[in-house]
């Protein structure tokens, strides 16, 4: 194995940690009004239970993302540069949703204001419909290809962007995050809480199912590897298993594991239907970006590789040590009273 | 307007936003890991109650530095393609290990300190916010290292093959003589913010409390922090001026257009005077008048000696910057390098004096009343956070043209215009990022600043006043949370 080949798979490992962390923490942000709404309760203790079982964690799980990007930037800067610039207005539409989430949930306890709070929910929601949807539009559109010039310039029409299947994508990530995210709430919580993040996600499982398999269907049919199907046969059972363990309301930890696994075998089979591109020319094949054009040089990817295998795996135990910390479920009526000030002073 | 135009402006706009909340963030976790360290030692619960009232402030601005970060990690790809294919072999590798070996300590363990309080083993828990507080240098320290390439291109060479920079060794890069210089003054920039900060807080406090109530906080916790913020203020003043003099001979040799510029010196001279205030009509050297100089300055600057220094001038480098890399305008912007470079300094002196004067009126064992002095103490915050941002725009801004800047003894194919660098976006998509960005960084910043104002003025809470009883986690299945969003 090259240290090209092996790039590309360290690259679908760091977008594979992004989408396992943060896919929960997406559901549990877009999940938060509906599962305040429904149910007995104080709505504000419920959002707040649902809000912080993601609380100590969410910003460590976004540091994935940082990381591949930078990691993308280091190992392929011509992907870098290519898929950037050519999905600027979507990428910028996903930042700003970012930007906002994070503010929203550091903020939102700071002032004990019910404008305040409708302010930051607000945030929170955008910020977390939005990437959750996004992502799987981008995924989509590089399976799918762009018109990659000779010099791998971009110039992109808006059907590029915004087409069929790649609104199915979106709608596949979004769906999936949504399932993902309300069996991790009732992984994490116990109560009311619980069992309304159970019911929701009863709710969700078939419609998901139904958009994750049209989803994984399109991308073999259309752009898999013969390998591939094996990829998507797991994501199904997987899927069915998660599903089957939600309605006969079993163990939590399994199902939550069976969706997980449902998000890795997606990431394998998009990640792998790219292979060996890394941005498909619909234009012409020989102008793709793939992993021997765009790559670094091998010192870069030999200092790289030696960076990654030190810290990835340091990252990882003490990630899991956070998780094993905060392990005890939230119960919105054990919830302490909000600190934050007064809008204004007394 | 073109598109390099807009892309600059709005790389610029982000990238000074980013770098308010950045110093003081960086600043204030070592001093904050400091206050919980003497708690933990003396059980003095003054320290606790100060490290719980500066961890909120530090949260607060935290956030917002971590959220513009975001768009530090892409915008390079998003606007800057060309030049991140150009240089991407070299400049990623340190980008990637900041999120490596920096972020994810300091997000993971930050999380843990906020929710970690009662909940963690004292000592487990005086750990995490150490672990933060390093990692935050370090990450500096990766970025830095990345921006001293622009400026100081080293450990690389241009492979003709590929058309690109390529790394030829990562230590080279890492101990980049620009690099050291750079980020322990970007690090003593940051402390001296955080000092500052901490210094004017308490201060104000002190002589509210010492007026108001009249209780002993004024005596046993503002003025001993007070005390701490004015001393690493000073620290870091001076060695802001140590840093930032070899900062300065480095870069007479590495970048002799940046220091012409920022001193507008237009003609080759020997011993030249340094300025103080120089009015010009245009921005251009033909129209400069020299008010106010004064002799020995500029070349102890550049050389380290007061006598026979000859420095290049503006039109000199320009006709050998021409002669070498062809025709082009190798200037920089010379009003906003040589007052940007006035402005870093100037805004230094403030916090300095400050500090001093703080160091007078808390002699002996005084606690002071005066109005003025807290009035004083609001007014100096702002400070230093000016003279950061203008450090920046004044290193950036004299980089220019250059967004990799030719290093005099390294691979002369190892540089790059801006314009070269730049994404062919249509310009009228980079606008309407550019506003977006305008938009709603400006309200974030409102809010910024409101949220830390209100809890500036509303200082350590009730509820801090005791640390909490701890609460392990136990056998119980639902957590005892003393703290939640």
């Amino acid at each position: 194995m090259t240290l090209h080949q092996l790039w590309f798979g360290v690259l679908a490992v760091l977008f594979l940690g992004f989408l396992i962390l943060e896919g929960f923490d997406f559901g549990v942000g877009m999940l938060m009004e509906p599962l305040a709404r429904v149910g007995s309760g104080d709505p504000e203790s419920r959002r707040r239970a649902v809000l912080n079982t993601i609380g100590p964690v969410w910003d460590g799980n976004e540091v994935w993302l940082i990381t591949a990007g930078g990691a993308m930037f280091a190992a392929y800067p011509g992907m870098y540069a290519t898929v950037f610039s050519s999905l600027y207005l979507p990428l910028l539409a996903i930042l700003f949703g970012m930007i906002v989430r994070a503010v929203s949930i550091e903020w939102r306890g700071k002032i004990d204001d019910p404008k305040w709070r409708r302010w930051a929910d607000f945030g929170i929601a955008a910020g977390s419909w939005l990437p959750a949807l996004l992502w799987g539009v981008a995924f989509a559109v590089l399976v799918r290809g762009l018109p990659v010039n000779a010099k791998h310039q971009v110039h992109l029409s808006v059907t590029d962007v915004l087409n069929a299947y790649t609104l199915l994508g979106g709608l596949a990530t979004c769906g999936l995050f949504l399932l993902y995210g309300a069996i991790f709430v009732a992984l994490k919580t116990s109560g009311p809480v619980h069992d309304d993040a159970l019911r929701a996600a009863t709710w969700l499982s078939l419609p998901v199912t139904a958009l994750v398999a049209g989803f994984g269907m399109w991308t073999q049919l259309a752009y898999g590897k013969t390998w591939t199907w094996l990829v998507l046969a797991v994501a199904v059972v997987a899927q069915l298993a998660a599903v089957a363990l939600v309605l006969s309301r079993a163990h939590e930890g399994w199902a939550f594991l069976c969706t997980a696994l449902v998000v890795t075998a997606v990431v394998v089979l998009l990640f792998g239907a790219l292979y060996p591109d890394l941005v498909p020319s619909t234009l012409n094949p020989q102008w793709s970006v793939t992993i021997n054009n765009a790559s670094s040089s091998p010192y870069t990817l030999t200092i790289m590789t030696w960076a990654t295998a030190i810290f990835a795996p340091l990252v990882m135990v003490y990630q899991g040590w956070t998780y094993w910390v905060f392990r005890q479920r939230i119960s919105a009526d054990r919830i302490p009273p909000s600190i934050g000030l007064a809008r204004r002073a007394p | 307007m073109n598109v390099v135009d807009v892309s600059r402006w709005q790389f610029g706009i982000t990238t000074v936003y980013h770098f308010i909340f950045v110093p003081l963030t960086i600043g204030l976790a070592p001093l904050i890991a400091v206050m919980q360290t003497v708690w933990v030692v003396t059980d003095n619960v003054a320290w606790y109650r100060l490290t719980k009232f500066f961890g909120k402030l530090f949260l607060i601005n935290f956030a917002l530095g971590v959220a513009t970060g975001i768009v530090q990690e892409f915008q390079f790809g998003m606007n800057w393609s060309e030049y991140s294919r150009f240089v991407g072999d070299v400049f990623g590798v340190p980008l990637a290990m900041e999120g490596l070996a920096a972020f994810f300590f300091e997000s993971t363990f930050l999380g843990l300190w906020i929710f970690g309080w009662s909940r963690l083993p004292r000592l487990i828990h005086l750990a995490c916010i150490w672990i933060v507080a390093v990692a935050v240098n370090l990450s500096a320290f990766f970025i830095i290292a990345a921006n001293s390439f622009m400026q100081h291109p080293v450990g690389a060479h241009y492979n003709p093959k590929t058309g690109r920079a390529e790394l030829t060794s990562i230590v080279a890069l890492l101990t980049n003589n620009f690099a050291r210089g750079a980020v322990s003054h970007a690090v003593a920039g940051s402390l001296l913010t955080g000092g500052t900060f901490i210094a004017a807080v308490c201060a104000w406090w002190m002589v509210r409390s010492h007026r108001g109530t009249g209780d002993d906080d004024a005596r046993t916790m503002y003025r001993p922090a007070t005390i701490l913020g004015c001393l690493v203020a000073l620290t870091a003043a001076v060695g802001l001026f140590f840093t930032g003099d070899t900062q300065g001979k480095l870069m007479f040799h590495q970048q002799p257009m940046k220091m012409a510029s920022a001193e507008s010196l237009c003609d080759k001279q020997t011993d030249p005077d340094f300025s103080i205030l120089t009015v010009g009509r245009q921005n251009n050297c033909d129209s400069l008048t020299r008010v106010l100089e004064v002799p020995y300055v500029l070349p102890f600057l550049a050389e380290g000696r007061f006598h026979d220094v000859k420095l290049q001038g503006v039109r000199d480098i320009q006709r050998d910057y021409q002669h070498r890399f062809g025709p082009g305008d190798y200037r920089p912007n010379l009003f906003v390098t040589y007052w940007s470079f006035r402005a870093m300094i100037g805004f230094l002196l403030v916090p300095v004096l400050f500090a001093l004067v703080s160091l007078w009126v808390t002699r002996g064992n005084r606690v002071p009343g005066q109005r003025w002095f807290s009035w004083l103490a609001l007014l100096t915050i702002p400070s230093p956070f000016l003279a950061n941002s203008a450090g920046w725009v004044f290193t950036e801004m004299g980089r220019q043209p250059w967004v990799v800047a030719p290093n005099p003894t390294g691979d002369q194919q190892v540089r790059l215009t801006v314009a070269e660098g730049v994404s062919s976006h249509a310009p009228g998509v980079v606008v309407t990022s550019l506003v977006m960005f305008t938009l709603v960084y400006g309200v974030l910043a409102v809010i910024w600043f409101w949220l830390l104002k209100r809890y500036v003025v509303e200082g350590p809470q009730e509820h801090d006043a005791e640390p909490a009883p701890p609460t392990p986690p136990g056998a119980d299945e639902i957590a005892p949370l003393s703290f939640a969003y």
